[in-house]
């Protein structure tokens, strides 16, 4: 697909002048050197590699660690848009947490008729082994990114919400410090909120929600499947930057009814475990009983108390686009208030007339699995051949209850450096939300992702998208 | 810290200590090589295969030949040597980010950087107008990382179980060229006076970095029983193996004091010491040097085994 004259762009007007967000940063920019940029650019990447901020990449190249481009055009919100933003993403997460509750108590939801019944029953992620639990602090999901996409000036719309186990964070905090390091006279020029007292507010955060039985300073620790994973650089950087352990199943067990990790001197009591372990390996008593990754017993430990899991096991039900669509209802029914942040419209395709509508009209849509996330299995009409789009129309009626689909957005676009200069490219965002008994902390930016490939919607980083820098401004 | 932090640091520090021996050996065997004929300098390469053990792994790839190119080939970079350089050098690199939440950023880095360069170096077959800048620049970057570990880390129990790691393996390693070598420092009377002798001994001492410092101690005057003497029992030369005894004592101590208690590993040890400091090099040599190697190598594996051990490395 090329790109759509009519995508918003975020920098400039269709007028071609500046938009007030970018003024202080092309004011700068118009100052530099293209060649020196170009320079800065290559000098960007070796840091990257130096540090060994790469991802992993499955199949093929297994093992292989590849970095995600890096573009040095940051992508800037203004102040009064942030706190709309923030409103909304409050809002929503808010939400999140109490339908979680909901579902796995009295599931008053679906016995005032607003939410189906077989999209809790028949769903994989959800777990019995939470029913009638509440976790430490009634914190379902500690750790949330929403990802959103703008289509015009005041048209922010949540994609996706991700309350399993966002991933991204790493990128934040070094796409800022690369940054600063690179052009540390752009942060006098123009002032952008901090964003790197992200790991410590994490921190803090998680020791909020520690069970009843951890001592003063509750002992947190990182739970991670090991170098070979694919984000394994952003958990050995988060633990590191918490100064929280980096664990891996096999340090764990359970000793004298509390997860313990072995340390030289012998077992110690972990209080609150930041797992970035699917449920399904988290313990091999409770789910799949072949992991490795998790440890035997631990969710026993669980629901006695003996543990914060976070984010809780069985979250991973809100990451379903399915109940995705329901979250404008989700948000009315449990905050009695009117979504801030729009659903992109979604058509389920486990209803017939959608379905008609979505098998009739797949060329302009783009369709995802219900249980779907980093750009796999999905199919997007107006980039597919006719093969494809009937390839995929088989499975689609094969199995209906499986998908779900939306409009091909208009993606905002802001500039990437290129060779030539600037050029505009589809960008989504994804914040990043902390949830604690004390409240909900959001970290001004978060990550933004970017399709590289002009015209290209895809963002994802396993499909060759980049990040920038996120800038909020300041008042 | 967790057990397998610990045995991660460990390890990273005990295959970058055996990926700089390594080239310090083949640096000297290709000394070596140079003023020899043919049979001979085959001969010199067999040794080095031998110092390293890898005879087994050797000829299952290259049969009895022992060339040049081969065996500088096979240590540096073949995929059938699980020991080359380039292996260790990866297995320090995979420990170090097993482990980067105990490592400084500069260690890290370090790492990171001299895996990514060596990498590079080692892509190819390495040709002998190469060979002396390749283990140059694998001395070179070890160096760096030894000097951001020197300079950045604290002085806690990680880096006692990163010296540990480094003084372990450096012992076994001078004691491993010790024993192949045996036979130069115990000439018999035919060989004395040959202009091969001063070659050979100094050989052996470039293959730990003593060359210079021998000739400061002895104003240059060779002889092999003063050699045995400097690598076996000179405190002050950082590769004797009585110099890795008291480092691996003062850090095996440091844990000591900050655990509060002492462990098998200190106990195994302290004999070690005790036996080592009342020998002589006459006594060594009349009981036999072969014999005090090899007695001095288990004992230095047992060290290590108890140490993984008493600190929880695997379970």
């Amino acid at each position: 697909m090329t790109h759509s004259p009519s995508s918003f762009d975020e920098m400039l007007t269709a007028e071609g002048t500046v938009r007030a967000a970018y003024s202080g940063y092309r004011e700068w920019y118009d100052a530099q050197d293209p060649l020196a940029l170009r320079r800065k650019g290559a000098e960007a990447e070796g840091f990257f590699r130096k540090t060994g901020i790469t991802f992993n990449v499955y199949g093929d190249d297994a093992g292989e660690e590849r970095l995600i481009p890096f573009d040095m055009v940051p992508r800037i919100v203004t102040a009064a848009e942030w706190r709309k933003l923030s409103r909304g993403i409050e809002q929503r997460v808010r939400a999140l947490n109490a339908f979680l509750h909901d579902i796995y108590h009295r599931q008053e939801i679906v016995r005032a008729g607003r939410f189906p019944q077989r999209l809790i029953a028949q769903n994989e992620a959800f777990l019995p082994q939470m029913v009638g639990f509440v976790p430490p602090g009634g914190v379902y999901t500690h750790i949330v990114g929403i990802d959103l996409v703008r289509t015009g000036p005041d048209d922010f719309m949540v994609l996706e919400d991700n309350a399993r186990t966002p991933s991204g964070v790493s990128y934040m905090l070094e796409n800022r410090e690369t940054m600063m390091a690179m052009f540390p006279e752009l942060f006098t020029k123009v002032n952008v909120r901090p964003v790197q007292d992200y790991p410590r507010r994490l921190a803090k955060s998680l020791a909020a929600c520690a069970p009843a039985c951890a001592g003063e300073r509750p002992v947190v620790a990182v739970l991670t499947p090991g170098i070979y994973n694919s984000a394994y650089f952003e958990h050995a950087f988060l633990a590191d930057q918490m100064g929280a352990e980096l664990v891996e199943g096999s340090d764990l067990r359970v000793v004298d009814g509390r997860v313990a990790m072995r340390t030289t001197r012998g077992y110690t009591p972990i209080d609150v475990l930041y797992r970035r372990v699917d449920d399904d390996f988290l313990d091999p008593l409770s789910f799949n009983p072949t992991s490795v990754l998790g440890v035997p017993g631990i969710m026993d430990i669980y629901r006695a108390g003996g543990i914060t899991i976070a984010n809780a096991p069985g979250t991973g039900i809100a990451d379903d686009k399915a109940i995705y669509s329901f979250m404008p209802e989700i948000v009315e029914f449990y905050t009695g208030e009117k979504p801030l942040l729009a659903n992109v419209p979604t058509w389920r395709c486990s209803e017939a007339d959608s379905l008609a509508y979505v098998l009739d009209n797949l060329a302009d849509l783009v369709v995802k699995e219900v249980h779907g996330s980093g750009g796999y299995g999905m199919l997007i009409g107006p980039t597919s051949s006719k093969k494809e789009i009937e390839a995929f129309a088989a499975k689609l009626r094969a199995k209906p209850d499986n998908y779900i689909a939306q409009p091909t957005l208009a993606l905002s676009t802001v500039p990437i450096f290129t060779k030539a200069g600037l050029a505009p490219r589809h960008v989504d965002l994804r914040p990043f939300v902390l949830v604690s008994p004390q409240g909900t902390d959001i970290t001004p930016g978060g990550l933004t992702r970017v399709a590289l490939q002009k015209g290209s919607l895809v963002v994802n980083s396993s499909q060759g998208g980049g990040t920038k820098d996120s800038w909020v401004l300041e008042d | 810290m967790l057990g397998r932090t610990a045995n991660g640091v460990f390890w990273m520090a005990r295959y970058l200590e055996r990926a700089e021996n390594t080239a310090r050996l083949l640096e000297a065997g290709f000394r070596m090589a140079l003023t020899r004929d043919q049979s001979a300098s085959h001969e010199e390469w067999r040794s080095v295969i031998t110092t390293v053990g890898a005879a087994f792994d050797y000829e299952a790839v290259h049969g009895t030949e022992y060339s040049g190119d081969k065996v500088w080939n096979f240590l540096l970079r073949d995929k059938g040597n699980p020991g080359s350089v380039l292996a260790m050098i990866e297995g320090a690199r995979t420990n170090a980010r097993a482990v980067r939440t105990a490592l400084t950023r500069e260690v890290w880095e370090a790492v990171n950087e001299s895996w990514m360069s060596l990498k590079d170096v080692l892509a190819r077959p390495v040709r002998e107008p190469m060979l002396g800048e390749v283990l140059a620049a694998i001395r070179r970057q070890m160096t760096l990382v030894r000097g951001a570990m020197e300079g950045t880390m604290l002085r806690n129990e990680i880096h006692n179980f990163t010296r540990i790691g480094t003084f372990i393996e450096r012992a076994d390693n001078t004691a491993r060229i010790l024993d192949v070598k045996y036979y130069v420092l115990l000439p018999s009377i035919a060989w004395v006076g040959s202009s091969l002798d001063n070659v050979q001994w100094e050989s052996v001492l470039r293959s730990v970095a003593g060359e210079r410092s021998y000739r400061w101690l002895n104003a240059g005057k060779m002889d092999p029983r003063g050699i045995a003497e400097f690598l076996i029992l000179d405190q002050r030369f950082p590769r004797s193996l009585a110099f890795c005894i008291d480092k691996l004592r003062s850090n095996l101590f440091g844990l000591a004091h900050e655990y509060g208690h002492e462990t098998s590993a200190h106990e195994l040890l302290r004999g070690l010491g005790t036996r080592f400091h009342q020998s002589s090099i006459d006594s060594i040599l009349e009981g036999g040097l072969h014999e005090f190697i090899t007695l001095f190598v288990a004992c230095n594996q047992q060290v290590a085994q108890a140490i993984e051990y008493d600190y929880r490395f695997y379970a």
